[in-house]
């Protein structure tokens, strides 16, 4: 066997136990919740290393909020009801997409306003006065 | 005269684009927000930290303005505030802890080694209240009305500086409320 399959054969070893760790951390009891779990925790985010999701983070709170998020799934609660009750305590800066609401505004609409001004702007400068020429 | 206004906008913008940059360098991500301001304490129900058979519950944060301070012993941070805190306390104003996730044997000692200004200690042992509270990181300090209801939240070491500019001024408001 070379040298390569084996490091080969010893990753995917490696990678199959970390699963099977996983889920034995955070069992639960469908596929369907082990999904809305995972999904949950990537839309949420670590508070202490602020651009890290729960997933990733290895931070002594981030852990408290995936057990919590465990805890919620397992009592069956939808996404809404889970984002509800951590942005009650944390904000939405908890979410890594904010919500659509009047201060986050700009942040979602803003894009589009530009590019339709530089548009407008571009048809005013450039094209307008070639057509005056 | 016309022209001449539209050849403005783009620089417009760009001065817009200038002034929300410039005010970004100056925004510390770390200091968020809390959404507890203006909400009552969650109800808890802790032991209390060196005491058998007592709880811990809002109710006993009632009727005086009080701070309420998230710390641990295993939290650097919280020994630098230490002293300004035990400053406070004897100078009358009554502050309330939040043991957040720490071994209560360790905190005894702690506060064996450091000095308690506080008047009593809720241990939160496995950090849900923590989680209700919205905490972050310890140290973190809650300002309390006389009703119970969070006013403040500063999140870090507490010193002259942030009493004297964030706290005092506040504290002076709430205790002219009944």
């Amino acid at each position: 066997m070379s040298l390569c399959f084996r490091i080969v054969i010893f990753l995917w070893l490696c990678s199959v136990s970390m699963f099977a760790m996983s889920n034995s951390l955070y069992p639960l009891e469908t596929p369907k919740q082990e999904a809305q779990f995972s999904h949950l925790l990537r839309e949420l985010r670590c508070l202490v290393c602020q651009n890290q999701d729960l997933v990733d983070s290895n931070a002594e709170l981030a852990k408290d909020l995936r057990a919590e998020v465990y805890h919620l799934v397992q009592e069956g609660k939808t996404d809404s009801e889970i984002t509800q009750y951590l942005t009650a305590r944390y904000g939405d800066f908890i979410l890594f997409k904010p919500p659509v609401k009047a201060i986050t505004a700009v942040l979602w609409f803003g894009p589009a306003t530009f590019l339709l001004l530089g548009f407008f702007i571009f048809w005013h400068t450039c094209l307008k006065r070639t057509r005056d020429e | 005269m016309k022209a001449v206004y539209w050849r403005l906008i783009p620089l417009l913008i760009f001065g817009l684009l200038v002034f929300f940059l410039w005010r970004g360098l100056s925004l510390d991500p770390k200091s968020l927000p809390s959404v507890q301001i203006g909400k009552p304490l969650p109800e808890f129900e802790l032991s209390i930290l060196g005491k058998k058979n007592v709880q811990f519950t809002p109710s006993a944060l009632r009727g005086q303005v009080t701070l309420l301070n998230v710390w641990a012993s295993w939290c650097a941070a919280c020994t630098d505030e230490q002293v300004f805190l035990l400053q406070l306390a004897r100078e009358g104003m009554p502050i309330y802890g939040l043991n957040y996730k720490d071994n209560p044997d360790n905190a005894l000692q702690w506060l064996v080694e450091w000095g308690n200004p506080y008047q009593l200690i809720g241990s939160d042992i496995d950090g849900k209240v923590a989680i209700d509270l919205g905490v972050y990181g310890a140290p973190e300090t809650f300002l309390l009305d006389k009703s119970g209801v969070i006013r403040y939240r500063h999140a870090g070491v507490i010193d002259a500086a942030v009493w004297a500019d964030e706290f005092l001024p506040r504290i002076k408001k709430l205790e002219q409320l009944t």
